[in-house]
């Protein structure tokens, strides 16, 4: 690993500044995808300026919503009573990612800030756009089967990984950001970006912007939702393809729908055109498909992913039937 | 590099000692020529060069270190390298087989993903801390008696994984413990006695 600078600045804007300030600075939290990258060479920051003791953990009741600190662990938000009452999707989704371990770990604010798990932006000997711009897509015409279907580029395929936020993309979270020019909100729909002709940004922050919490509304998906993983093996993998699920249901008739998938885009996915689809008809099965089958409009595959175009629809209709049953 | 594998077996802190001093010498020879400026702007606590050592003091399984560390020393490698608590195993050092998995401030974590300077002034717990007095941890009587193991490599971090589990209240049932432990990996295909182990440790009601 590069050798490197260690700051741990005990207020934000001293961290603020201290990645301003240096063209290779970049914040550390749980390290977990971070530590990662930079033994495999792929980061390789000069200066880690340790956010960890910065007092952005806490979990609240904040203006009809949930306000989660960045700095909060996947573990601690996924058994957080008030998450667990208030947004039962949000810790679903936690626990279906990583292990213990790593959820004891990772931060909400790193948990968005991944990287893709795209085995070509890993390996140092094949092109990666995302990696290295200009050098192409190794996945392109590569081994694309964990790939995207929806929203790609030609320069970038990759998927985010993260199912945390394909959880908060359909609950209508805000991304709380300070930066060197002040605050700002950003719309989870808004914080990740599509690739287009510049992959290597994934998403909408700028340097220096560090994120301090996530304002989630109160809604009344409190009951009817689910989080349908589908992966290679029974637990601790990435999704092959994912979907957040959220019903209000009143005497057999779906009042409101939210709907999201992951593993399928260069961003978390939120399927707003199957949501209107299942608002105001019963909650059957008919109902289920003919929303998947919208969701699944514009989708197209690649060599190696078509499975995902079959995958897709079954695991949505999947994931609201479920939620549609839960007590 | 090629001495070591002609050295006899059974020398292990004598190649330990190679490894450490051979990786000193490469890290003294790959050093780049400037040296990092010292940060300009405040920043109120710690702060150090990219070549430095940084001054880490820890708590490790009840006693208290006072050391000095490369900054990207990771937690595993300083409690297998610095520390010689060698129990500690370092499996794939990417976080994806949990073999490394030691407790921080009661918490269980992959030692091999996180800086130790990270870890200032938190307790850390490796299995060499589990047992009390010369006596096995409930855990580990239990992983004995039910075979929870084959080559054993798995093994220290299997165990301080399913006390956490445990502690955490995440062993209510075979499909929670089966979920909750699925972050530590055994190729020997263990995981049924690593199981019957934690679920007779759970129900045993003994202090964990």
């Amino acid at each position: 690993m590069n050798q490197f600078q260690y700051v741990r600045p005990s207020k934000p804007q001293a961290a603020i500044e201290a990645v301003t300030k240096d063209a290779n600075a970049t914040f550390i939290a749980g390290g977990t995808n971070l530590v990662d990258l930079m033994k495999r060479g792929i980061a390789t920051p000069q200066k880690l300026v340790d956010i960890n003791r910065l007092p952005l953990n806490k979990i609240e009741k904040e203006n009809n919503g949930l306000r989660i600190g960045a700095l909060a662990l996947n573990s601690a938000v996924a058994d957080d009573k008030l998450v667990r009452q208030k947004q039962p999707l949000l810790a679903l989704a936690l626990n279906a990612g990583a292990s213990a371990q790593l959820r004891n770990m990772a931060t909400v604010g790193g948990n968005m800030l991944q990287r893709t798990r795209c085995s070509y932006f890993y390996d140092l000997a094949m092109p990666c756009n995302k990696r290295e711009p200009g050098t192409g897509c190794g996945a392109l015409e590569g081994i694309n089967r964990m790939h995207a279907i929806f929203g790609f580029s030609d320069k970038c395929i990759a998927v985010h990984p993260s199912d945390m936020s394909v959880a908060l993309v359909a609950l209508d979270a805000t991304v709380l950001v300070s930066g060197p020019k002040g605050e700002r909100r950003i719309p989870f729909a808004d914080f990740h970006r599509l690739p287009g002709d510049t992959p290597e940004k994934d998403t909408n922050l700028e340097k220096g912007e560090l994120i301090t919490a996530v304002d989630i509304p109160d809604g009344p998906f409190t009951k009817h939702v689910h989080y349908q993983k589908v992966r290679e093996r029974a637990s601790y993998a990435f999704a092959l393809l994912s979907v957040a699920a959220a019903l209000d249901i009143e005497n057999n008739t779906i009042k409101a729908a939210r709907l999201a998938m992951g593993g399928v885009a260069h961003k978390p996915w939120r399927l707003t055109a199957a949501e209107q689809v299942l608002v105001g008809k019963p909650a059957t099965e008919a109902t289920f498909r003919q929303a998947a089958e919208v969701a699944m409009q514009g989708a197209k595959a690649f060599k190696h992913n078509a499975y995902k175009l079959k995958l897709g629809p079954n695991t949505i209709v999947q994931a609201l039937r479920t939620a549609a049953a839960a007590a | 590099m090629s001495s070591e594998t002609d050295k006899p077996a059974g020398h292990d802190e004598s190649r330990r000692t190679f490894l450490k001093q051979s990786s000193l010498l490469t890290a003294f020879t790959i050093v780049p020529g400037p040296v990092l400026q010292a940060a300009t702007y405040e920043l109120d606590e710690k702060v150090a060069a990219a070549f430095e050592k940084v001054s880490l003091k820890l708590e490790v399984n009840g006693v208290k270190h006072k050391l000095s560390v490369e900054p990207r020393t990771t937690l595993l490698d300083l409690l297998r390298e610095n520390l010689n608590l060698t129990g500690t195993k370092k499996g794939c050092d990417y976080g994806q087989c949990g073999a490394c998995t030691v407790h921080v401030d009661g918490q269980r974590v992959n030692s091999c993903l996180s800086f130790a300077v990270m870890h200032e002034g938190k307790k850390i717990t490796t299995i060499e801390g589990l047992a009390e007095g010369g006596k096995l941890h409930p855990m580990q009587e239990a992983f004995v008696k039910h075979d929870g193991f084959q080559c054993g490599y798995c093994t220290p971090g299997q165990i301080m994984s399913a006390v956490a589990c445990v502690r955490e209240g995440h062993a209510g049932s075979e499909t929670e413990i089966r979920e909750f432990m699925s972050g530590n990996i055994c190729r020997c295909g263990a995981y049924s006695n690593i199981v019957a182990a934690i679920q007779e440790v759970k129900n045993g009601g003994q202090k964990v």
